[in-house]
């Protein structure tokens, strides 16, 4: 099936299987590095990105129905070259160990506040519960989104 | 801290932000999964879906004729490639012969059968569906206790017992202090199987050039230098051909010290097929065929005084080793031997470890590896015997601790600890607890039957692993540092870092000694053409012995560099401060950035030097470190429901000298996810026939955001004297002083009814039945 897609701005064709995850596509096609691949069914969040303007598990969806779609991937955060404010407050709070899980954490962690400007640590918590982490206890992950809501000023 | 410290601009010490994050944070790092090469295939690994079968027969036909498929390989074609290796010896040991691929019998779900090659993932496997293999399914036992009954399956038909071996250890008058004792206390107590479950499985990427005879394996390794030397050694390669790389790796945990049949085997396809192959675990695999950790059932006895001083304690092991024994598997049990005095005094100690075979997959490190089952042993003795004695928890660990002046202390299992001061972290936790008004609540509490309990873990830990004759492929570490002509600064690690943040603890301690801008420094690891040679990263080593490898490594590069300042200079009394040689007659000075220049362009060179400035220098520790530390977990407990909310969670850990505040909070926050997640929700469940039933994020509970309390984080501090930078280490401490401080905790909210022990994992179900009067 030929679809096309918006990837961090930049429109995407390709003849693709039914069958193909998007996030196999986004990472075997369309050449991104960012979305990770931690399960493939849908429990542990490192393929997180942003659907037009949602967050969802990248491993949850077909490429074909991605189609017409705008997507947003950790790659897609920074603008010229200067990070985004979450990817700020997890580099400022420690809130990545090994790396793995972050780029689907900060995709989720960017929802929480996008959505509730000022979360308290509770709603951030319920917030990450579709992400997994292995390495930080969460602690630093919770402070980091804590720090990035401060930042937006709210 | 062996750096100057009249510098202001020291680092070590600095709550500073990871060097490695831009990476981590912009998601463009590279992970195995992420490499890519022109003509890359993918394979796929048809696995047993039986725990114990012979194999009648294999037809790979449908298979190897599927469109985009290159080639299928089973285990007769592959009976050529050596052993996975078992890197640990005991007296006596049985060691099955651990094929890459199971050639006519297969002993646990997930055991390798064939391996496809193809164009793609999806058609790879799509064919390795396509496989057709005639079963006869055997008996299984993927219980230990019930693998030693007599009458059992055996797991390998040439060892009916399932025993691989016996290990027994003694210190002390054993029999004695039981024959003498006022009050014996004996408890089953099991800690059970866990899955490691780093966030990025396994992955390989092999590839050879065959003009070259140069095998590079890309592998998400925490020890890539001994997954050389094996595979060069298992395939009968030049070690000097094969470059191994660890690239970015996405946690560990000790799963990944082991060399795995899958890097041997796509060794051995790429050879074949003369193309890149890639193969990437899914996290079914992971959950069936990496390591597992823990798998214990201990049988304990502690004797001790009316006073509260403990005189003995024996201890009868069970580890559940799996089908085969991986890279440590038999090692393992016997670091919990060495645990067994924990931070106490007591000088007799008696184990048995049996190792059983069981169809499952091996044990081998996880997080702790053997010290956290020894320290949740141990830990739950002391609240035991104190209850029995109705001394209060902390009351009888203080009057047990090993006495400041006792140091170095030698223990009953043969280890000498370094240092320390036991009741600092114990006193310290109490103080931000408010303790005895924590008791006081606790009392009124109980009197309207409330369920609230306060728990206490004072742990020790054996870390920097570690004296080469102790540590299995050695212990010692190296360390590599050079300087360009232009001045920046490169250091060479052999521990290989995957999320431990070494590459900024390290530039830390380089610009410090060298007096250089961090920026100026690059980190680098994991990979053998880069790295001469080095151990890894497990153990909590990695700072403690790759950072004193480095320490040294940078005093070496110093007395060259003061060599060429003094020449430059004309004078033969300089000091090198804050990155300049400085005469001290005339007060000129010339920086690193000059020498470095002058060292490379070598006009003139001080006498019995040679030119540039680069030093290498390998570390062998003369002992292992003894970090410690004091958790204190206060619980309250819903008998309607049986679920476990956790108050306050306090942990003081004293690790030596703290380069990294940051890093050191983050290592004990994840240590502490990993222990409370042994000690409430997870756990490693096969059925009676050996198929995993807790096999996916589904049905594993993994410690996620919302179930985590905060985590209440403090220090003493306690330098080693081991080594010169007096760290300890970090790693594996959280881990360690959890589970037993949060079980005790659930076990004391739990006491006015009767409970005594609880096993992990405190489900639920579990607090909730006894609650409602079934005993545990």
């Amino acid at each position: 099936m030929n679809i096309t897609l918006n990837i961090n701005g930049k429109s995407h064709s390709h003849d693709v299987e039914p069958r193909l995850l998007l996030i196999h596509y986004l990472r075997e096609v369309a050449g991104l590095t960012g979305p990770h691949i931690g399960c493939e069914t849908s429990l542990c969040g490192a393929c997180t990105v942003e659907v037009d303007g949602r967050a969802i598990k990248s491993c949850t969806m077909f490429a074909v129905q991605a189609n017409g779609a705008s997507v947003v991937t950790i790659e897609g955060l920074a603008v010229n070259g200067k990070l985004h404010k979450m990817q700020e407050a997890f580099w400022n709070e420690h809130g990545a160990q090994c790396g793995f899980c972050t780029p689907g954490m900060i995709m989720a962690s960017k929802q929480i506040i996008d959505r509730n400007p000022n979360p308290t640590e509770t709603e951030i918590r319920h917030g990450l519960e579709g992400n997994i982490c292995r390495c930080t206890g969460y602690q630093h992950i919770v402070n980091a989104v804590k720090a990035a809501a401060k930042a937006t000023g709210a | 801290m062996a750096t100057t410290t009249t510098k202001p601009e020291t680092l070590v010490g600095k709550r500073l932000r990871r060097r490695e994050d831009p990476r981590l944070i912009t998601g463009t790092a590279t992970y195995v999964d992420d490499i890519k090469m022109p003509g890359m295939h993918y394979a796929a690994i048809l696995r047993s879906p039986h725990a114990a079968a012979n194999i009648r027969s294999i037809d790979t036909s449908k298979a190897a004729s599927h469109k985009g498929v290159l080639a299928v390989f089973t285990g007769k074609d592959t009976h050529d490639a050596g052993a996975v290796p078992c890197g640990a010896s005991l007296p006596g040991l049985r060691v099955p012969d651990h094929r890459v691929l199971a050639t006519d019998r297969v002993y646990y779900v997930g055991h390798p059968v064939a391996v496809v090659v193809a164009i793609d993932r999806y058609v790879a496997a799509d064919a390795a569906d396509l496989i057709e293999v005639d079963w006869e399914v055997l008996p299984a036992v993927a219980d230990p206790e019930k693998a030693l009954a007599p009458g059992a399956p055996a797991v390998h038909p040439q060892w009916p017992d399932n025993t691989a071996f016996v290990f027994n250890q003694e210190g002390g008058e054993v029999d004695k202090a039981f024959a003498e004792a006022d009050v014996i206390v004996k408890q089953r107590i099991t800690s059970q199987r866990l899955v490691p479950n780093p966030m990025e499985t396994r992955g390989v990427v092999a590839d050879y050039r065959a003009a070259e005879r140069a095998l590079t394996l890309f592998t998400s390794t925490q020890a890539p230098h001994l997954v050389r030397s094996l595979v060069a050694q298992i395939l009968g390669l030049d070690e000097n051909r094969l470059r191994v790389v660890a690239p970015e790796v996405g946690g560990g945990f000790g799963c990944k010290i082991d060399t795995y049949a899958e890097e041997i085997l796509m060794a051995y396809v790429a050879m074949k097929v003369n193309k890149p192959v890639k193969w990437i675990e899914s996290r079914r695999e992971n959950f069936l065929c990496t390591i597992h950790g823990r798998g214990h059932v201990d049988f304990y006895e502690i004797a001790a005084t009316k006073d509260g001083t403990i005189t003995g304690i024996k201890v009868k092991i069970i580890q559940d080793l799996g089908a085969f024994l991986s890279l440590l598997t038999p090692a393992i049990p016997t670091l919990s031997v060495l645990m067994l005095p924990g931070l106490y005094r007591t000088r007799s100690i008696r184990a048995e470890v049996v190792g059983a075979f069981t169809n499952c997959v091996a044990t081998d490190a996880y997080r702790g590896a053997g010290r956290p089952e020894a320290t949740h042993g141990i830990e739950r003795m002391i609240d035991l015997l104190a209850a029995e004695l109705k001394m209060d928890p902390a009351e009888i660990r203080l009057k047990n601790f090993v006495h400041n002046d006792e140091f170095p202390f030698p223990t009953a299992t043969g280890l000498v600890y370094d240092s320390g001061d036991y009741a600092a972290p114990l006193k310290k936790a109490m103080e931000m607890a408010n303790y005895d008004e924590l008791r006081r609540e606790q009392a009124e509490a109980r009197k309207s039957g409330k369920l609230m309990g306060i728990g206490l873990c004072t742990y020790g830990e054996i870390s920097a692993f570690g004296p080469s004759p102790a540590t299995p492929a050695g212990g010692w570490e190296s360390a590599t540092v050079k300087i360009d002509p232009s001045g920046t600064v490169t250091v060479l690690t052999g521990t290989s870092p995957h999320g431990q943040g070494e590459e900024t603890t390290f530039a830390q301690i380089a610009a410090d000694e060298l007096g250089v801008d961090i920026d100026n420094i690059l980190v680098s690891h994991g990979d053998t053409s880069l790295v001469q040679y080095g151990i890894g990263t497990f153990g909590s080593r990695s700072t403690a012995v790759g950072g004193t490898a480095l320490y040294f490594a940078l005093q070496d590069l110093k007395a060259k560099i003061k060599k060429f300042g003094g020449m430059l200079l004309e004078s033969n009394d300089v000091t090198f401060s804050g990155g300049q040689c400085v005469c001290n007659l005339s007060g000129k000075s010339v920086s690193v950035k000059e020498i470095a220049f002058a060292s490379y362009r070598a006009m003139k060179l001080p006498p019995d030097t040679h030119p540039g400035l680069v030093a290498t220098h390998f570390w062998e520790p003369p002992n292992f470190t003894f970090p410690f530390g004091a958790h204190l977990v206060v619980t309250d407990i819903d008998p309607e429901t049986g679920a476990i909310s956790i108050r306050r969670y306090i942990a003081v850990d004293d690790c030596g000298n703290i380069l990294n505040p940051l890093i050191v909070d983050g290592q004990v926050h994840g240590g502490v996810a990993q222990g409370l997640g042994q000690a409430l929700w997870e756990q490693a469940v096969y059925d009676d026939n050996g198929q995993l039933i807790t096999g996916e994020f589904m049905d594993y509970a993994m410690p996620r955001a919302h179930m985590m309390p905060w985590i209440e984080s403090a220090h003493t501090v306690t330098p080693t004297p081991v080594n010169p930078l007096g760290v300890k280490g970090v790693g594996e401490a959280g881990t360690i002083g959890a589970s037993p401080a949060v079980v005790n905790s659930v076990v004391d909210a739990l006491a006015p009814l009767g409970v005594k022990h609880i096993d992990m994992p405190m489900t639920p179900e579990k607090i909730w039945m006894l609650v409602r009067g079934g005993k545990n």
